[in-house]
């Protein structure tokens, strides 16, 4: 079985932002939230300085702190693709996942139900990148199955330097991102 | 230098967390004191205190009950989801802290009727015979008063871990990183609990008594908050950062003068004073046991959204 993972080339990535309006507008993402963002990380000292430009969203975690925490299972593992999922008629909005998410990707949709990334599962199952995916206009974003081998990702990462985002803080995350 | 600029605004978690207001605050303090309340009935039941004991056995268990449920109006007006609630008991999840405290104190309200059932009121008995009935023969069988004894006990230890666990299995925020907290906040509504009870009983042999308990039980309190600054400064880097906003950050006055100051330390020498008779027992040092304990929650519950792994 399949576990989704993204690896972003923060080399290419521009920080143009179109990956956050593809999901907005693929996800129908209510005003004022985003289920990915762009984050500017300037560090160093001059003339040593440096600049990573990252496209954040859920990080699909392999131990999600946030399915554990969930009192009534709204919060769930799908199988296809090990993607971590919200079933909104189950969530009764305690915003436990929210606190729990080291990465703070979880929002509050107005309908009172938790929201985040979905992988775009919508579109992957018929055979489509997610939308941030599909519109990146540098071709940053790269999609696919971890436990394959021979997958793009899987590919990338054998073959580049990457980290991931707080990765001390256990949870096992599945974004990548290429430097 | 490291600067980070973001182009996500998301009003509930930038630039800090704030997802949790004064309602789960109020709660864990509320369910923290009727954890108390209830460790202290079964505690009496058990050493057979209970039949000379006014406060405990006739105010306890009904003001719980109360209590209780006020604070589970809090944790529901916190809800965004509200008219799902019902979902929580569809389900029990193992691995989520707030599934056990649903089905605990889906526990806690029968116990808390029982333990009420034997002291009926006098107005009650003349108006209700057969519940009188009903008391007497519970009183009158001992296993049925240790069976209730012990539920008032066990339940009460776990409502009151709960409310810590609560925060501290949610490992994205450092400061909440200490199972430390289940004891603490355990220590802190027994130590609320007997201040309650000192304060309001008329019988100076059980307000003098729960006046030493609790004396006791701030001790405890002190040495579970020092453990916990302890196990996080000598963590790692995000953990001491976590541990220094209460340690010269943001809650630092907060924290020493209102929790530490004013909540245990100075009671608990009024306290000291009271029982060893050099001066009067007044409610000062219940009350200000109370406020402390019901701040010690909100310090915690606001610091502890402010603490993250990520950068500052």
């Amino acid at each position: 079985m399949a576990r989704f993972g993204m690896a972003i080339d923060t080399v290419r990535c521009v920080g143009c932002t179109d990956c956050v309006i593809a999901c907005k507008t693929e996800n129908e993402v209510p005003a004022g939230l985003c289920r990915d963002w762009i984050v500017t990380e300037a560090s160093g000292t001059f003339p040593d300085t440096r600049l990573e430009i990252r496209s954040e969203r859920c990080n699909h975690c392999d131990r999600p702190p946030c399915v554990a925490c969930c009192p009534t299972g709204a919060s769930h593992v799908e199988e296809y693709g090990h993607v971590v999922q919200i079933t909104p008629s189950l969530c009764i909005g305690c915003k436990a996942c929210l606190a729990a998410c080291p990465y703070d990707a979880r929002t509050i949709h107005p309908e009172g139900y938790a929201d985040k990334c979905t992988f775009c599962m919508h579109r992957v199952r018929q055979g489509l990148p997610p939308a941030c995916v599909a519109v990146c206009p540098t071709h940053c974003m790269h999609f696919g199955d971890l436990d394959d081998p021979h997958s793009e990702v899987s590919r990338l990462l054998a073959s580049r330097r990457h980290h991931a985002l707080q990765p001390e803080a256990g949870t096992g995350p599945r974004i990548f991102f290429l430097t | 230098m490291i600067e980070l600029t973001s182009t996500r605004a998301n009003p509930l978690v930038d630039p800090s967390l704030h997802v949790w207001g004064w309602q789960i605050p109020a709660y864990l303090f509320l369910g923290g004191l009727v954890a108390g309340m209830m460790a202290i009935a079964g505690w009496f039941l058990l050493t057979d205190r209970h039949r000379r004991a006014d406060t405990v056995m006739s105010l306890l268990p009904g003001l719980g009950l109360v209590l209780l449920s006020v604070g589970m109006l809090a944790l529901f007006l916190d809800l965004e989801h509200k008219l799902h609630v019902w979902r929580l008991y569809l389900t029990f999840q193992p691995a989520s802290p707030m599934s056990w405290g649903a089905w605990i104190l889906v526990a806690v309200y029968p116990a808390l009727l029982a333990t009420m059932l034997l002291r009926v009121p006098g107005a009650a008995r003349l108006r209700l015979p057969a519940l009188a009935t009903l008391s007497d023969r519970l009183r009158a069988h001992a296993a049925a008063v240790r069976a209730i004894a012990t539920a008032d006990l066990v339940l009460g230890g776990l409502l009151g871990i709960y409310t810590g666990v609560l925060l501290s299995a949610l490992g994205a925020r450092p400061l909440w990183n200490s199972a430390l907290l289940g004891p603490l906040f355990l220590a802190s509504g027994l130590s609320s609990a007997a201040a309650l009870v000192h304060m309001l009983a008329r019988d100076r042999a059980e307000s003098e008594l729960l006046a030493r308990a609790d004396n006791r039980f701030l001790q405890a309190e002190l040495v579970l908050l020092a453990l916990f600054l302890v196990g996080l400064v000598t963590a790692t880097e995000v953990h001491i950062r976590a541990a220094g906003l209460l340690l010269g950050g943001p809650f630092t006055a907060v924290f020493w003068v209102g929790v530490v100051g004013l909540g245990i330390a100075l009671p608990l020498v009024i306290q000291s004073l009271a029982v060893g008779h050099r001066v009067r027992h007044t409610p000062v040092g219940p009350l200000l046991v109370l406020a402390g304990g019901l701040l010690l929650r909100f310090v915690i519950v606001q610091a502890g959204q402010v603490s993250r792994w990520g950068p500052v």
